[in-house]
């Protein structure tokens, strides 16, 4: 059993800080929408939650941007006729693919930044205001409206992303073994 | 749109939060689509090669949206704002900004 680096890569990208910001806004959500009778007082439980979302946020993006698109997007090389260390050029070489960057990574690397700008704000208000944002109910809702967006925009890139790692995996860069069992 | 406070926590804080989040996403998303339609935009974004345009039409994002944040906090943090005003501008922003990074928007244009 073995796995990519560059595999490994997108594994603590998507399932790690992605599917982690994804559990953890649905639980945010509910709280902030119990909140309507009762709103969140941010204890040190709720800061320590909500620094946690931001943080993962910013991982999953920076991570994304700087770390796992790079190899995705990476040139052809002239005369290279293998396009599986390609990905982007792999998904492009085909009409039945071509939409998965065209609409799919083209949508997703852009709305996903709008998880950690959305989240930040999220965080900083409930934690500056607490219990007393029940008495801003407009600003309130509209903090709620950016954390659904941010949920969505997550769940956005995070959609995509699965789907263009299994039509086009972003593998290479060295292999780790994870276990040497063999055929049973 | 802003007056000054009467007593207790003002709501400038979270208004200048609320709509430099708003900012902050319409930014991304206007670079992004001026760097879809112009090559020469689409270049003068490329502030990281292995990343493209991306890396620089995030970073200019993140300027806007931080020094309009800090600008908006500093001239209402102990003031009250028309928050409905704020709020609808702020969520209005971040639709627009939705709208413009949708793929099949961008190439109406």
């Amino acid at each position: 059993m073995e796995i990519s680096v560059r595999g490994l890569w997108t594994l603590i990208h998507g399932m790690g800080f992605g599917a982690l910001y994804l559990l953890g806004c649905s639980g945010l959500l509910v709280e902030l929408f119990r909140g309507e009778a009762a709103a969140p007082v941010p204890g040190r439980f709720l800061r320590i939650y909500l620094l946690g979302m931001v943080v993962v946020a910013w991982f999953a993006v920076l991570s994304g941007t700087y770390v796992v698109y790079p190899w995705y997007r990476a040139a052809l090389p002239k005369g290279a006729t293998d396009l599986t260390q390609y990905p982007q050029r792999l998904l492009l070489a085909s009409p039945a693919t071509a939409g998965w960057h065209s609409l799919g990574m083209e949508w997703k690397e852009h709305v996903a930044w709008f998880v950690p700008i959305a989240m930040t704000m999220v965080a900083f208000v409930a934690m500056r205001y607490g219990s007393g944002l029940r008495a801003h109910s407009r600003l309130r809702a509209a903090v709620l409206g950016f954390a659904v967006v941010s949920f969505g925009a997550a769940g956005v890139a995070g959609f995509f992303g699965a789907m263009i790692d299994k039509v086009a995996p972003v593998q290479g860069g060295g292999t780790i073994m994870l276990s040497g069992g063999g055929e049973r | 749109m802003s007056v000054e406070p009467k007593d207790g926590l003002t709501n400038g804080s979270a208004a200048a939060a609320v709509l430099a989040a708003g900012v902050g996403c319409l930014a991304l998303a206007v670079l992004a689509f001026a760097g879809d339609k112009s090559a020469a935009i689409k270049v003068g974004l490329n502030f990281y090669k292995p990343t493209g345009p991306l890396s620089g039409v995030t970073t200019l994002a993140l300027v806007v949206w931080v020094v309009v944040w800090v600008i908006l906090e500093v001239r209402w943090r102990s003031k009250t704002v028309a928050a409905g005003r704020v709020a609808g501008i702020g969520l209005g922003l971040l639709g627009l900004g939705l709208l413009l990074t949708f793929p099949p928007v961008v190439d109406l244009f």
